[in-house]
Parts: structure tokens; sequence; C-alpha cells
């Protein structure tokens, strides 16, 4: 229970998606205009990240890694690597589960559905999803871990995001040199706000 | 024809570049420039990525149904990174293994998704291949100039060789250890905006709001 308190701590703070590797910065930089928007975003992100983590972690378990289809029992398929498939399978992946969560917001919760709008399809492209993922594999979590690291990395993109917001929208009062208005001195603000993350980078969990 | 092929070709690089302008394509920018080498490899894959994803979507663009024509893309992309990153294991081991997640996350890459997208369903394949050339130059070009930077100026090295001499070693120079960090890259990246929107006048962004003078005018005469 610990440990996996320390891996949430970790994805938060330590290891901010956003901050420290740089994922989903495309929408990170285009939809932090306003803080109602970003608010939206970030819900979304951490649903999509908390179902699909886990689920490709099912995937790459059962599925692809190597001897993982031992247990159909068929002669030879303990031999069988197929984890050259997965970037194709975790793509897949995410694009029906965001579909999916689609097409149940509209029915169930059309009020979330409707707050959400054009975000909710542009999360398959976003890179948090699968750079998560990718991670996942990488370091070899399990089910519990993997489920604890997806919910923590999207509550990291979705606090880094919120706090870029904010400060943009009181950027908009400030006198900023021609050339660096708008995208010039919002990488220069998300600078700041990195260098400002990096300060967690000597906790030890 | 021949300035139309330079137009699609070039424009990417200085008019209309996927990082300073369309907000493409931003991620791999940031995190694999602090070395030369690394980064022209990253440069090399995605140029490639892009080309020919672009080529091949544009192949089969009148019999995509519209409704699906996302997952079709994702396929292709995925299908190109996969060969991508299986040659870079078997040739290219250590850069593979520096590089960790990112080469999985050129299908990601919005620059690959987003010319697919916004070009390639609508131009014919040798057109979107010439696009896809120049937006991966275009990326290539920001992404040179960074880990340049970074590398000779962080650690005084350029492809792992140095060039200004140390003081660890005996030298001059010493590092400023501030350029290999992540955050580094923002500042640099933002810079560079300012120094390509001072050249080309037309990216500047409006402000969203004129700050008034204190005093108006008629009181200033």
């Amino acid at each position: 229970m610990e440990h996996l308190l320390g891996l949430f701590v970790r994805s938060v703070f330590i290891e901010n998606m956003a901050l420290a590797f740089f994922l989903g910065m495309c929408t990170f930089l285009a939809i932090s205009k306003k803080i109602q928007a970003a608010i939206g975003l970030g819900i979304a992100v951490i649903v999509v990240l908390t179902i699909t983590v886990p689920a490709n972690n099912l995937i790459y378990t059962y599925l692809l890694s190597e001897g993982a289809l031992a247990w159909t029992g068929i002669a030879g398929m303990e031999n069988v690597d197929l984890s050259f498939l997965g970037l194709l399978s975790y793509i897949g992946v995410i694009a029906a589960i965001v579909q999916i969560m689609e097409m149940f917001l509209d029915k169930f919760v059309p009020a979330l559905y409707n707050a959400l709008g054009v975000f909710l399809p542009l999360i398959t492209v976003n890179c948090a999803i699968m750079g998560a993922s990718l991670f996942m594999v990488e370091r070899d979590y399990d089910l519990a871990e993997s489920t604890v690291f997806g919910f923590g990395a999207g509550v990291g993109w979705a606090l880094a995001i919120i706090a870029l917001a904010g400060v943009r929208e009181k950027l908009k009062y400030s006198d900023v040199p021609a050339g660096l208005q708008g995208l010039g001195i919002t990488f220069i603000t998300v600078g700041l706000m990195s260098l400002g993350f990096m300060s967690f980078g000597g906790i030890d969990l | 024809m021949a300035t139309k092929t330079k137009d699609i070709l070039f424009k990417p690089v200085f008019d209309n570049n996927p990082i300073a302008l369309q907000i493409l394509g931003i991620c791999s920018a940031l995190a694999v420039t602090s070395s030369l080498k690394v980064s022209m490899v990253m440069a090399i894959a995605l140029t490639l990525v892009t080309a020919f994803s672009s080529m091949f979507v544009s192949m089969i663009r009148h019999h995509i149904p519209s409704s699906i024509r996302i997952i079709v893309q994702m396929t292709i992309i995925a299908s190109l990174v996969i060969v991508v990153d299986q040659i870079l294991k078997a040739v290219a081991y250590d850069i593979s293994k520096q590089l960790s997640v990112f080469v999985g996350l050129i299908i990601t890459n919005c620059i690959v998704m987003g010319r697919a997208e916004a070009y390639a369903m609508k131009n014919p394949p040798v057109a979107s291949f010439l696009d896809g050339i120049g937006n991966g130059l275009g990326y290539s070009l920001l992404l040179v100039v960074l880990a340049f930077v970074r590398e000779l100026f962080g650690s005084g090295k350029l492809f792992g060789f140095e060039i200004l001499s140390l003081q660890s070693a005996g030298g001059w120079y010493v590092p400023n250890g501030l350029l290999l960090l992540p955050p580094s890259a923002f500042f640099l990246i933002g810079l560079f905006i300012w120094a390509l929107r001072t050249w080309k006048k037309s990216q500047v962004e409006a402000p969203d709001y004129k700050i008034a003078p204190n005093t108006p005018k008629e009181e200033v005469a």
C-alpha cells in the first residue's frame, strides 16, 4: 500500500507527464488559454489514462510479451513474442476506449459530454496517454501499479495544464514584446514552471 | 511547377514551421535534444515517417470512408513507426535505448497526423511526399539548432567530441549544467520563436488587450 502511495506521489509531482517528460505538449499549449477549458480537458485526460494504462497492461501481459500466449495451451505458443506489435495495439486500445467513452458519455452523462466537446476525440492523439502506456511497459508495472500510475500521471497532467491556464489568463494583461507575444512567452512560462517542478526531483520515495 | 515544388518543400522550414507556428510535434523536440547525435536520429526518423505516411495516405485517399479515416491513418503511421523502431533496435541499439519511448511516440506526434489530415487527404501522392519531407525538415532544423546549443554549451561537446575544453579536465570552459536539464529546451524554443518572428513579422500574434497609456493624450498636451 505504501509502495503504491509512493508511486502515486511520484507520478504526480516528480515525474510529472507535462513538465518533466514534456508529453501531451501540443494540447497542453493549444488549449491552455482559458481555465474552464483546461479543467474539462484535465478531467478527460485523468479518466482516459486511468482506464487505458491498466487495459494496455492486461494486453501486454496476456497477449504480447514473450511467452504470454502460453495460457492458450497450443503447442509452441510459449515461444511466441509479439511485443513488436505493441505500438499498434496500444494506439488501437486508446482509440477504441476514447470512442467508447464518447458514446457512453453522450448517452448517460450528456452534461459532461457537452462540456468536454471537441477535446474528447483529441485525446486519442495526446502523447501523454500513449507515453504513459509505453512507460508502463518499459518499467514492468503490474496491474495495480499501472492503475495507480495511470491515475497519478493524469492528475499530474491536469494539475499542470490548469496551473498554466491560470498563469496565461493573468498574462493577457502584461506588456509582452511583439515577437514573444502568444506562443513564445508561453514557452518561457512553461520553462519556469518546469524549473519549479524540478525542485521535487530531490524527493526520494 | 518547379517553383511550386520548391514552395511545398521549403515553406514549412521558415514560413510555416511545424513547431514554431503550427504548434505541432513539440513533445519530442524538448525531450531528445540534449545530445546532437540522438536528435539527428530522431529528426531523420520523423522525416521519413512523415513523408511515407503522407504518401500512403494520399495514395488511398479516395478509398477511405471519412468516418474511420483517423483509425486508418493511425494504422498506417503505427506500422511505419514499428518498422523504424525495429530497424533502430537492430542497427543502433544504444541510440534506441536513449530515445526510449520517444520513437514510439512518433505515432502520436502531431506533425505526422496533422499533415496526413490537413494535406495528404486532399493532394496527390508526390506532392504529399514532398510536403512530408518539408515539414520533417522544418522539425529537423529546430531540433538540430536546439541540440547544437544544448550540447555545445551544456557539456562542451558536439557529437560526443570535445570542442570546448572542460575545466574539470584542465581546460577553461565551465559547462552550463542548466542547458542539459529539460527546462532549458523551453527557454531556447521561446527565444527561437522570438528571433523567427522578429525576422518574419507576419507570424506575430496580436495581443488580446492593448495596454493604454496612463494619461490620456489630450491631458499630456
